[in-house]
């Protein structure tokens, strides 16, 4: 017999509603720029860019008010056991919020100049947030499936925003093709898990199998192989996602063929997004198959995937002229570095991860407002020379891209080293040769890297400017976006200097992601 | 072996025999006609498992509307048979047979191991119990899906549309 | 199980018997009848008239448009079944009507704003 649904569980309360307040007011205000779009004239849809921001901020508030509930670190579950709120859910959503912020704000100006400003296409990062948030959110796998394919739909649009332009709709064909087919890996593992275990509820999905990787019982036989199979196709699915090795193939092509502002929001929002989709498999649903008896983990397997992803990301990176194609390399590599966090399975590592993707968030969507603003009537502003000068140009703009490169970098005193030394130092901590090992090899890797983003510092503070007539016009950075990059940027160094705030922050997350495991059947279901 | 099996054998060939098809045949509209074929199969499959609902689910909204869709994108496109380029990588057909049979192999090693009562109830997909589930336990997702369906509406409309200047 | 499935076989049957009839006509039909083949009977049939152009012409991006709109609102309309079908037993059970009410109508009502969207960006406007 299926377990299926037998005697009714009470009806969600108001109290249920109260936790996805945040989702509500998000899917309101999305539904209500649509609307705005058809409404307002051509002249004024810029307003749904400044309406949409207003309901982010309400959406912030909202989520507010969770932060006390999750104080205690105990995972609260709703609406029968699809929700799932913990520290780790509050602190991601505030991440996505971050995130859409950011693009939403760097695109008012772009799209402008570029004369596709249309409400479609901030109703589509909300949407695609809504999805992002209801990841964090979701502790079932149904849940977890639409909500992750409603952040990914909306950016497959996105990545094709520009209709008229060539490279952008290749772009989305690619990212589109690729994308909905690991989907559909990920949902057979999904189903397969569901297959196994009865259950799409990820904490008695944790619990059945924790009875099954000792190698299960006369009544079920040996499900593990065909966990494994499970496990391979769901990872293979997140990690087209990350864009980890060998499922990267699509990430410098759908960067830079998508509008600068999608690429710089799919490259944190989603790619976020997905971290977390795949922590709550790996490190919740998943977790007792870390290590097997007789049989690979995921934690091996994840590990190989890490090293050839910031080996393969870094390699191919020293050899890109366009700066989008170089930030998707470095991404990829970036992805590398984050995994090895959750293959070391320490508090330290947990830590590391959710500490480099929220600096991350803020160091690369600050990259990307740079050369957004350097897109202009007659430059594409993309190739590595035309960044050439720009200190003597506009001292401010290579000021701030100079901190959030060298935050990329992991140079000590930003916060980009202070991620690193996290998920590096959680290897060495962790105590397993083999994973010190794993350790040096990413330490070489950060050295690679260094050289290709010390190129960006050369081509704007040593060479000179381009010979370009139209380089002479003034970039496009509006005062709002000046104060955001200038916040931005005295985070990535104030963090760097002082981490203490932001590990605190970090480790509600970690926190949260062993009391889950630790006590995965208790909560299950309310 | 039972008229059950019989049909489940007969069916189960429909779908794979589709699905073969459709990669096989040039003419893209034959394709999307052996597709089709795959589809009703599966929906008896779904049937025979107790899955009423979603047997016909498959009927209404694939073989009935997403084929629609598939017939008017090779109208729309107008793709004819001899139009079509041989492959660029011909090594990678030798390729996928072995592969295929690779997979196959090791997934049926995977299913062989578990053992246990995984018969279909007969009635966990009557309209029925799918309502119910659907109103209560997943409230949320299905929720969520009318998001889903509305941000495809956006999205398809937002690329398909053709902008008047 | 096989209580349930008998319910089908009757369907069965008459799928059975559709294929039979047709497969039958068709190899009759060319094992017995004649073949002679003119210009004429090889033109595709345009109601008796000489077939102007070919007929593999190009459709319009509109019918792709309408046709996916049918897709979406076509998956709304399957969902409202199970809905429809459980209302008054699951009402009874959870003895409050109105929230069985308004689960389906937050669900319309999102649908109803792309359906306001569509509407307005001219999608069934087709005289421009």
């Amino acid at each position: 017999m299926l377990p299926l649904l037998v005697e009714l569980p009470p009806l969600p309360t108001l109290r249920d509603t109260a936790f996805i307040m945040p989702e509500i007011i998000l899917t309101l205000f999305a539904g209500a720029a649509l609307v705005l779009d058809v409404a307002l004239p051509r002249s004024k849809k810029h307003l749904t860019a400044y309406f949409s921001l207003i309901g982010l901020a309400f959406v912030a508030i909202a989520l507010a008010q969770q932060v006390a509930m999750t104080a205690s670190l105990l995972p609260i579950s709703a609406f029968y056991g699809m929700l799932f709120i913990d520290g780790l859910s509050v602190v991601f959503r505030f991440v996505f919020i971050v995130a859409a912020a950011f693009s939403i704000l760097y695109s008012i100006k772009y799209l402008e100049f570029e004369r596709e400003q249309r409400g479609e296409y901030y109703a589509l990062i909300l949407f695609s947030t809504l999805g992002m948030m209801f990841v964090a959110t979701s502790g079932d796998l149904i849940a977890l499936f639409v909500s992750f394919e409603l952040m990914s739909l909306s950016v497959y649009v996105l990545v094709g925003y520009f209709k008229r332009d060539k490279r952008s709709n290749e772009a989305a064909m690619k990212y589109f093709l690729t994308g909905i087919f690991s989907s559909a890996l990920m949902l057979y593992g999904l189903s397969l898990v569901y297959g196994v275990t009865g259950h799409t509820n990820l904490g008695l999905i944790s619990e059945t199998i924790a009875g099954y990787v000792q190698g299960g019982t006369a009544e079920s036989g040996d499900p593990r192989l065909l966990l494994m199979v499970a496990l391979v196709l769901v990872a293979a699915g997140l990690l087209f996602k990350i864009a980890a090795v060998p499922f990267h193939m699509w990430a410098p092509d759908a960067y830079e063929g998508a509008p600068t502002t999608v690429t710089a929001f799919m490259s944190v929002g989603p790619k976020a997004g997905a971290y977390v989709l795949l922590a709550r498999m790996l490190l919740f649903a998943l977790a007792p198959m870390r290590e097997m008896e007789n049989l690979p983990g995921w934690a091996a397997l994840l590990a190989v995937v890490a090293v050839l992803t910031m080996t393969v990301g870094n390699l191919a990176a020293v050899t890109q002229d366009n700066v989008k194609r170089l930030l998707a390399y470095s991404s990829i590599a970036h992805a590398g570095y984050i995994l090895l966090g959750i293959v070391s399975g320490t508090d330290m590592g947990y830590q590391g991860v959710a500490f480099h993707i929220m600096t991350y968030t803020l160091m690369n969507t600050g990259v990307f407002a740079i050369i957004i603003a350097l897109h202009r009537q007659g430059v594409i502003g993309e190739n590595l020379n035309d960044l050439n000068g720009l200190f003597s140009r506009a001292p401010s703009a290579a000021v701030l891209m100079l901190i959030f490169i060298l935050g990329l970098a992991g140079i000590p005193s930003t916060a980009g080293f202070v991620g690193k030394f996290f998920l590096f130092g959680s290897l060495i901590q962790s105590g397993k040769p083999w994973l010190t090992y794993i350790a040096i090899i990413a330490v070489l890797n950060a050295v690679v890297a260094f050289y290709y983003y010390a190129r960006f510092a050369r081509a704007m503070f040593l060479n000179a400017p381009s010979e370009n007539i139209a380089d002479a016009s003034p970039l496009l950075l509006a005062p709002s976006v000046r104060i955001t990059l200038t916040l931005s940027a005295i985070a990535v160094l104030f963090f760097g200097i002082y981490p203490q705030p932001l590990i605190n922050v970090a480790d509600i997350v970690a926190q949260s992601i062993t009391t889950v495991y630790a006590q995965s059947s208790g909560i299950a279901l309310r | 072996m039972t008229f059950q099996q019989l049909l489940f054998i007969g069916f189960a060939a429909l779908v794979l025999g589709g699905g073969i098809a459709v990669v096989l045949l040039r003419n893209p509209l034959y394709g999307a006609f052996a597709l089709i074929t795959s589809f009703v199969g599966l929906s008896a499959l779904y049937v025979m498992m107790g899955a009423q609902f979603i047997g016909a689910a498959q009927i209404v909204v694939y073989a009935g509307a997403i084929m629609m869709l598939f017939v008017f994108v090779i109208m729309l496109l107008n793709v004819r048979a001899d139009e079509e380029r041989p492959p660029r990588h011909r090594f990678l057909v030798w390729l996928a047979a072995p592969l295929a049979l690779l997979l196959s192999a090791g997934l049926w090693l995977a299913v062989a191991g578990v053992q246990g009562d995984r018969a279909p109830s007969g009635e966990a997909g009557t309209v029925e119990r799918v309502g119910k589930n659907l109103m209560t336990r997943y409230l949320l997702p299905f929720e969520l899906t009318s998001v889903l369906i509305l941000l495809a509406v956006v999205g398809a409309l937002h690329l398909a549309k053709r902008e008047k200047e | 199980m096989s209580n349930d499935l008998q319910n089908y076989i009757p369907l069965l049957m008459s799928f059975g018997l559709a294929s039979l009839i047709a497969t039958t006509l068709l190899i009759t039909s060319r094992l017995l009848g004649p073949r002679i083949q003119t210009r004429e009977k090889l033109m595709p049939y345009e109601c008796g008239n000489d077939p102007v152009g070919n007929a593999r012409d190009r459709f319009s991006v509109k019918f792709y448009l309408v046709c996916l709109l049918f897709i979406l609102f076509d998956i709304e309309a399957i969902i409202l079944i199970p809905w429809a079908v459980v209302y008054r037993a699951l009402a009874e059970e959870l003895g409050n009507k109105l929230f069985v009410y308004a689960e389906m109508m937050i669900f319309v009502a999102t649908l109803f704003v792309g359906y306001i969207y569509v509407w307005k960006k001219g999608v069934f406007d087709w005289s421009k």
